[in-house]
C-alpha cells in the first residue's frame, strides 16, 4: 500500500511520524526501546542480526538498523526518540546523530548550531507555496510589516498573501 | 482555596540535563545557557510554590509505543528518574500531591477533557532537566509535583487550543480546590528544533520571539497556530511548544512577564525560558461578587 499524502509531506527533510508510520515502525521502536536495559544492549552488540529477529522486522528495516542509517529507519516507521536508543548504545548523543542524518560532518554541524542553526529561509516548502495561512510565519505578520520580502520570492508570497487575507477574518469571527 | 500563581516556560533539552550530572556547567558553552537561569532560580526561591504542575512530554521512557496517552495526569505519591538507556539520572524522586492531582482528574474530566490516569510512572529529562533550572540541584526537590505528560511524539499531538483549554480547565479545578495552596504550573520543551531528517539543526529565532512576545500578550493567537506551521516554522520537535499553552491557558487572561531569557543553540535546540506572574486578584467583596458572576455566565454557556 503507498503512504496516504498529507500536507506536512510539503516539508523538506522531514519524516512526520504519524499513525501510518508508529504502526509500520512498531517492531523497530519496540527494538530501540528493549535496548534501555544493559543486558539486551550487550546481547545486540553481541549478534545484531541475530537479536533482531526477535522484533519481526521487515528485510529493508533490518537493513537499515544494521548499516545505522537513520533516515531511512523514520522513513521506514522509527521515531526520533526510539532510534536515539541505538545512538546511545553505539555511544553517540543526540546530536552526533543529528549531524550524521544531515549528511554534514560533526564539524560542520556543531559549528551551525553555533552560528544559529540552520536557517528556516528555502527549508520551508517543496512546493513553494510555503507559509499560506501561517499565524507567526512570513504571512502571519501584519499587513505593512513586510517591506524586506525579496524580488525572489515575490510571486509564490503575494499569492499566498491574497489567500491569507481572506481566511483569518472567518476565523476571527468563528472563535 | 488552591491559587496558581504564576507560569513558567522552559526547554528541556536533555544535554542540559547531561552538562548538570556531569559537572559541566562552568564550562564556557553551558555556562551561556545556566547563566540564563540564575535570576529565575532567585525568583522561584522566592515564589515559594506549594506545589508545581509540570506539563512535559515523555520521551519513550515511561511510555513505549504500545500504548500513547494524549494527556496523563500523575497521581501517585512518587515518580522515580527514569532510566533513559545511561542509568536514571542522580535527582532526587520526584514527590507528587495525590490529593490535588485526584482533584484535578475529577474536574477537569467532567469539563470534558478525557485524562488518562497514572498511577505508578517515571518520569524522564522533560520533566527533572525544567526543575534543575529553576530549583538547582537539591537533595530534596523543595515542593511537591504533578506531572502532566502530553503526547507530542506521535502524531498528531492535541491542539494548541486543546491545550489552551485544557489549562484553562485545570485553573478551575485548582481553585475549586479547598486547600490553601500557592501552586506554579510549569510548560516545558520547545523552542524551535527539529532533531531528526535531513532539516536537523533548524532554529527560527523569529517565530520563536514572536512566540514568547504573544505568549504574554495574545495567547489566544497562538492558540490559532495549525500543527502544520509549528512543524514547518519551528522545527519538527518544535511543536512540543504546544504544551507551553497549557500552562498559559491555567493563568489569567492578563499576566505580567517578569523575566525572559532565549539562548541557541544547547544541543540542537533553541533555548527559551519565559516567567508569568498573575496580577494580585481584587480581594473582598467586589473581587468575589466579579469571579462568582464570571462563574454564573460561564455555567450559562455550558449548558447551552
Amino acid at each position: 500500500m503507498t503512504r496516504a499524502r498529507h500536507d506536512y509531506d510539503d516539508i523538506p527533510g522531514t519524516f512526520v511520524f504519524d499513525a501510518e508510520r508508529s504502526r509500520q515502525g512498531y517492531g523497530i521502536n519496540m527494538f530501540c526501546m528493549s535496548l534501555m536495559k544493559d543486558e539486551n544492549r550487550k546481547a545486540f552488540k553481541a549478534n545484531e542480526a541475530e537479536y533482531l529477529k526477535k522484533f519481526k522486522l521487515t528485510p529493508e528495516q533490518t537493513d537499515a538498523v544494521l548499516k545505522r542509517d537513520y533516515n531511512r529507519m523514520l522513513e521506514l516507521g522509527g521515531n526520533i526518540y526510539f532510534t536515539a536508543k541505538l545512538g546511545a548504545t553505539d555511544g553517540h548523543s543526540f546530536r552526533h546523530l543529528a549531524a550524521t542524518m544531515t549528511g554534514s560532518t560533526q564539524e560542520d554541524y556543531a559549528d551551525m548550531m553555533l552560528k544559529g542553526g540552520r536557517s528556516v529561509e528555502g527549508n520551508r516548502s517543496r512546493s513553494g507555496r510555503g507559509a499560506v495561512g501561517s499565524v507567526l510565519g512570513e504571512q502571519g505578520k501584519p499587513k505593512g510589516a513586510k517591506k524586506a520580502v525579496k524580488a525572489k520570492g515575490k510571486s509564490a508570497r503575494s499569492k499566498a498573501g491574497k489567500s491569507k487575507s481572506a481566511k483569518p477574518k472567518s476565523k476571527a469571527k468563528r472563535r | 482555596m488552591a491559587r496558581i500563581i504564576a507560569g513558567v516556560a522552559s526547554s528541556h533539552v536533555p544535554a542540559i540535563g547531561a552538562a548538570i550530572d556531569n559537572k559541566q556547567t562552568e564550562e564556557p558553552y553551558w555556562k551561556r545557557v545556566f547563566s540564563g537561569f540564575e535570576k529565575s532560580k532567585e525568583w522561584m526561591a522566592e515564589a515559594k510554590p506549594d506545589v508545581a504542575i509540570v506539563v512535559y512530554n515523555d520521551h519513550a521512557s515511561a511510555f513505549s509505543v504500545e500504548f500513547v496517552p494524549t494527556f496523563a495526569l500523575g497521581c501517585a505519591a512518587e515518580f522515580p528518574p527514569a532510566d533513559e538507556g545511561w542509568g536514571p539520572r542522580p535527582v532526587p524522586v520526584v514527590k507528587g500531591h495525590p490529593e490535588l492531582a485526584a482533584h484535578i482528574a475529577q474536574s477537569v474530566i467532567l469539563d470534558e477533557f478525557d485524562l488518562t490516569i497514572v498511577n505508578k510512572m517515571e518520569v524522564d529529562h522533560g520533566l527533572t532537566v525544567p526543575m534543575n533550572l529553576l530549583f538547582g540541584s537539591p537533595k530534596e526537590w523543595p515542593c511537591p509535583v504533578i506531572p502532566l505528560a502530553v503526547n507530542v511524539v506521535l502524531y498528531p499531538p492535541p491542539t494548541g487550543h486543546r491545550c489552551f483549554m485544557l489549562g484553562r480547565a485545570i485553573r478551575k479545578a485548582v481553585e475549586s480546590y479547598p486547600e490553601d495552596l500557592n501552586v506554579v504550573i510549569f510548560g516545558t520543551g520547545g523552542m524551535s528544533h527539529q532533531i531528526s531528517g535531513p532539516r536537523a539543526g533548524l532554529i527560527n529565532k523569529k517565530f520563536d520571539t514572536a512566540f514568547l512576545d504573544n505568549l504574554t500578550k495574545d495567547p489566544k493567537k497562538l492558540t490559532r497556530i495549525r500543527h502544520l506551521e509549528y512543524m514547518r516554522e519551528a522545527g519538527a520537535e518544535g511543536i512540543e511548544m504546544v504544551m507551553w499553552l497549557i500552562m498559559r491557558g491555567a493563568l489569567d487572561d492578563k499576566v505580567d512577564e517578569v523575566y525572559r531569557f532565549y539562548t541557541v543553540p544547547a544541543s540542537n535546540t533553541a533555548v527559551g525560558h519565559i516567567i508569568l506572574e498573575n496580577r494580585k486578584r481584587a480581594k473582598g467583596k467586589a473581587g468575589k461578587v466579579k469571579r462568582a458572576a464570571a462563574r454564573a455566565v460561564s455555567l450559562v454557556r455550558r449548558s447551552k
